[in-house]
């Protein structure tokens, strides 16, 4: 199973974002104005900050701790700040929520 | 021989079809056409001008008696299709059995009822045929009253309907904002209004909880308490595909019918088409697309090859005067940008998302006349990248000018007033220029404005700009961010000035370079319209830093720290008790007593916070708002109940200053110290607002501050009494919260307005009077315990992570 239902899409505020853990690390997905959603790593490379609790606006996040700016996108840091946070497909199906898990489950023998 | 073809359904889709399919192959079938409506085809679409009395029935019925008759079609109109027998081959109806070798199911969709008490009241209707239509225009006469249920695009059809024949009209809206699937929130504040000038009340974020009514319905109750009055209620909150029949019979159904590519269904003599089908996951709710279904299903019938491909839909609300357009995709995303075009004074707003070289999307409001254009380069897929920097100019165009940041003031009415503090309107400002005063103090000598704390400078040098024009060079104070040109002071008073009560409102008005602001002017415009309107704006979460939307300040590991009020630093041992047993209960990492006279519990995880909060309400404590931009602390010292020096009950004050002031929104944080007696153990004197008791009164100073800044505080007043404390207290801190910029501590405004402006509008009876009347009634909405709020066990799963999947696995 790849794509993983996390939940409705009405679970997350617009402009706001809730977290969902896994064996890879909590995973930040976000939910812009016009409904999109996007999901990253729930930590900013800075110093760890829970980007999942920052201010989200357009398609990008502000992290809480020290406001470094984020695409929701490609995970770049924009302006000054250099680095980046790993980001995942997700998509939303009947108002439902699907997260691509091949890069986040773990792996069982067969 | 000729075959037997049965439609199920005459809607807009199967007459599409039946008309293509008798000019392709006139001989190929024997049809009969079913509908459970008692009339054939019609155009569904044209019932809004029905209702709103621009058309009549007769004008928009497509296909007539004599049509049928011509084509040697049996109709059986008002006869509903209860089953399909697929191995017999028949379909069952109140008059028996026919039999079918190609059957269609053309059934369209069903309204979507809310399951609300009441929902099966006369008076309550739907908005998809003529019946519904007819029972609309029964009701809609001056002096009656209508509630619509759902603002998307039927909705609001029938809304303008309505009001059009004179019914009083309200829009109950789940969602933040009108048409949400069609527009972004600019767009959707700028329809919001245009209906409301049409005297239609709309009520975003409004759940319906009942529908009130003994014999019919009377009422329709919101779950935030309000109650509407109507004499009839139209529910249009979605459609769902009317797969019944399908269903029964064992057809492969999804949300629709499922069908392939050529209209068949999972039964090879069995097609679909319309808005009960699923095409690739895909359902259909406009016109077009099922159009071209009607094509392909025609040359399928016909024996010919065709495929459907789903195309691009654009949207139009039809209601005459509404100027509204969106079409492809609009959404924000991957590799996406935005050109966002605001005209203010003409109420225009524009945006187009591109990816790489292509168009993706259009939202237009007030002016759609490039929509089409648009619409075409979206559906070509066409290279836009040489006419980019011009594109949302539309076709014609090459070299506009940018969006002018005069626009907003240059569309304030006369009377709106640019200086609050001298109560002088753009008109008399603008006559002054005119009778010559050409230079900022000229203006300022003939008229007062910008004469006393000054922050309305920047308005009254644009208003000069727009009078003098190009001559006159106004002020370069930063703006406010980058998404605006506008200085925080001059955003403050044109919100006041223009009556702006929503975030998108002020983005529109004030025409915002970017689409959804940033970190920094979200939280301010947030703040600003707290401030401005508490009975009309609600507060805006997401435009909240973490601290102030968690209730709690989050720690560097992401942990959280929680401290309850403790009232001028006076606790009792029951609380402390309830503050040890959560300690130990959620295995706080610290107890520290703060800086502030109270407790805090270091090391909280966010998903314990409701529970702590519920635990410490319990015991009777609330949020000390150690994390907001609002009232922080009251310390104070023993006073005259204990100490020997003690003048006045400080401690008693205190608490009472921190009852009246707790949880007002501030531009910054708001400390306060009340000390006894000149000692001043509470440290008063280096607050925001410091009270000094002494034998003959009270010393009331402000601007302290110890922080960054270390500085003393200015006298404001000295009274005889606690009330007049207390009055004199509200009216400050009101005074602040109307005219401070975002994020600016008392200290910094007073430098910039000056103490002395500060102690006049303190000093007279009347202006203060007034100030501590906006403030209780502010209060009286916002002095609310948020933990209480978020405590609520519906509200606690909120908390916690959306979904663990650590054990899930690969394959
Ligand atoms: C808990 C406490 C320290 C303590 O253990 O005693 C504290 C903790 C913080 N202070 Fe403070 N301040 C605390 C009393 C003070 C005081 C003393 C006072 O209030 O009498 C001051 C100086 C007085 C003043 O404000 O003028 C103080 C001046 C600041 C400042 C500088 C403000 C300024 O305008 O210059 C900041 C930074 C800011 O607000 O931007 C700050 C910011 C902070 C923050 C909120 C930093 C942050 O944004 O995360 C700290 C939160 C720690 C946490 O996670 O809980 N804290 N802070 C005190 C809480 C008092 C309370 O009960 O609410
Ligand atoms: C007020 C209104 C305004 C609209 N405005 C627009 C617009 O501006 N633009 C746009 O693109 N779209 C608009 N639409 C949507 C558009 O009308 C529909 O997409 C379209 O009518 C769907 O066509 P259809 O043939 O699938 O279904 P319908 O037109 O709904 O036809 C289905 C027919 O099947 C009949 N039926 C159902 N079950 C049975 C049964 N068991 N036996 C016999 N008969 C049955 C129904 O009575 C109905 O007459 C509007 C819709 C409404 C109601
Ligand atoms: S302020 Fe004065 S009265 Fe109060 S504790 Fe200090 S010294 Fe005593
Ligand atoms: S941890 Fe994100 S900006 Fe510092």
């Amino acid at each position: 199973m790849t794509w993983a239902d996390i939940g409705a899409l009405d679970d997350i505020p617009a402009q706001g974002a809730r977290v969902v853990k896994t064996a890879a690390g909590c995973v930040a997905v976000f939910r812009t104005a016009d409904d999109r959603v996007f999901a990253m790593a729930d930590q900013c490379p800075h110093k760890g900050g829970p980007l999942s609790e920052g201010i989200v606006h357009g398609t990008s996040v502000t992290c809480p701790l020290h406001a470094w700016v984020f695409s929701l996108e490609s995970g770049e840091a924009q302006g000054p700040d250099a680095g980046a946070v790993a980001t995942f497909a997700v998509r939303i199906e009947a108002g439902r929520i699907l997260l691509d898990m091949r890069r986040l489950a773990r792996r069982v023998a067969a | 021989m000729k075959r037997k073809l049965v439609i199920i359904g005459a809607g807009m889709a199967s007459g599409r079809m039946l008309e293509t399919l008798l000019d392709m192959a006139p001989d190929a079938y024997d049809v009969t056409l079913f509908n459970a409506e008692p009339r054939g085809n019609y155009n569904r679409l044209m019932l809004s001008p029905v209702l709103s009395g621009e058309k009549t029935y007769e004008e928009i019925v497509t296909h007539d008696e004599a049509w049928y008759a011509a084509r040697g079609i049996e109709t059986r109109f008002g006869e509903h299709v209860v089953r399909i027998d697929r191995a017999r081959q028949v379909v069952i109806s109140a008059r028996g059995e026919t039999h079918y070798d190609k059957l269609v199911i053309a059934t369209g969709s069903a309204p979507f009822i809310l399951p609300v008490q009441g929902k099966d009241l006369p008076g309550v209707v739907t908005y998809r045929d003529l019946e519904d239509t007819n029972a609309m225009i029964a009701i809609a006469r001056p002096g009656a009253k209508a509630v619509v249920i759902g603002g998307g695009l039927l909705g609001l059809e029938a809304a303008a309907g309505m009001a059009a024949r004179g019914a009083e009209v309200v829009v109950i809206h789940i969602m933040g904002h009108l048409m949400e699937r069609q527009l972004d929130p600019s767009a959707g504040y700028l329809l919001q209004k245009d209906l409301e000038r049409r005297g239609i009340k709309v009520h975003c974020r409004g759940a319906t909880k009942a529908i009130l009514g003994h014999d019919r319905v009377e009422a329709v109750a919101l779950d935030d308490g309000t109650v509407y009055g109507a004499d009839l209620v139209c529910m249009a909150v979605g459609i769902r595909p009317e797969v019944r029949l399908a269903n029964d019979a064992h057809l492969e159904v999804g949300r629709g019918i499922v069908v392939n590519d050529q209209m068949t269904t999972s039964d090879p003599a069995i097609h679909a088409l319309g808005e009960c089908v699923e095409h690739n996951r895909q359902l259909f709710g406009l016109v077009a697309p099922l159009y071209d279904q009607a094509k392909v299903l025609a040359a399928t019938l016909a024996g010919q090859a065709a495929a459907f491909r789903p195309v691009q839909t654009a949207t139009k609300l039809k209601v005459t005067g509404v100027d509204l357009f969106s079409a492809g995709d609009f959404a924000e995303g991957p590799g996406r940008e935005d050109i966002v075009f605001r005209d203010p004074g003409r109420g225009i707003y524009k945006r187009l998302v591109i990816e790489g070289d292509r168009l993706l999307g259009a939202v237009m409001y007030g002016d759609t006349a490039d929509g089409a254009w648009f619409f075409s380069q979206i559906k070509e897929g066409s290279d836009i990248s040489a006419m980019r920097d011009t594109l949302i100019f539309g076709p014609g165009f090459q070299g506009a000018a940018p969006a002018d940041p005069l626009a907003a003031v240059a569309a304030l009415p006369p009377e709106a007033e640019i200086c609050g503090c001298n109560g002088v309107c753009k008109g008399r400002i603008v006559t002054a220029i005119q009778g010559g005063a050409v230079t900022l103090d000229a203006v300022r000598a003939s008229t007062k404005a910008s004469a006393s704390c000054g922050t309305c400078t920047g308005l009254v040098e644009q208003v000069m700009a727009l009078t003098l024009g190009g001559g006159f060079k106004a002020n370069a104070n930063p703006p406010l961010c980058k998404c605006t040109d506008h200085t925080h002071e001059d955003v403050r008073r044109l919100i006041k000035a223009g009556a702006m009560k929503s975030i998108p409102a002020v983005m529109q008005e004030l025409g915002w370079k970017t689409a959804g602001g940033c970190a920094t002017c979200r939280p301010a415009l947030n703040y600003y319209l707290i401030a401005d309107w508490p009975l009309d704006y609600r507060d805006d979460r997401q435009s909240r830093f973490v601290n102030e939307r968690n209730h709690a300040n989050i720690q560097k590991d992401g942990t959280y720290s929680v401290v309850p009020r403790m009232w001028g630093g006076v606790t009792t041992p029951a609380e402390l008790r309830a503050i040890a047993d959560a300690a130990d209960k959620y295995k706080v990492a610290m107890v520290k007593v703060t800086g502030g006279q109270r407790i805090d519990l270091l090391g909280v995880r966010k998903e314990d916070l409701p529970a702590i909060w519920a635990d410490l309400n319990d015991a009777g404590m609330v949020s000390g708002h150690a994390y907001s931009k609002g009232l922080r602390t009251v310390k104070t010292c023993v006073g005259s109940e204990f100490c020997r020096f003690g003048t006045q009950d400080s401690t008693g004050l205190g608490i009472k200053l921190e009852k009246m002031l707790w949880g007002s929104w501030t531009p910054a944080k708001v400390k306060l110290g009340v000390s006894g007696c000149p000692r001043n153990c509470a440290e008063a004197t280096c607050k925001d607002i410091g009270v000094v008791c002494v034998d003959s009164g009270y010393e009331v100073s402000v601007a302290g501050a110890a922080g960054m800044d270390v500085r003393e505080t200015l006298p404001l007043c000295k009274v005889a009494t606690e009330a007049e404390v207390m009055e004199a207290v509200a009216a400050f801190v009101q005074l602040y919260r109307e005219n401070a910029r975002y994020l600016h501590r008392i200290y910094k405004w007073v430098d910039k307005v000056g103490l002395d402006w500060c102690q006049a509008q303190i000093a007279d009876p009347a202006t203060r009077r007034a100030l501590c009347d906006r403030f209780q009634l502010s209060q009286s909405i916002y002095q609310v315990d948020p933990w209480a709020e978020h405590a609520k066990p519906a509200e606690r799963a909120k908390w916690a992570a959306l979904a663990d999947l650590t054990l899930e696995a690969a394959e």
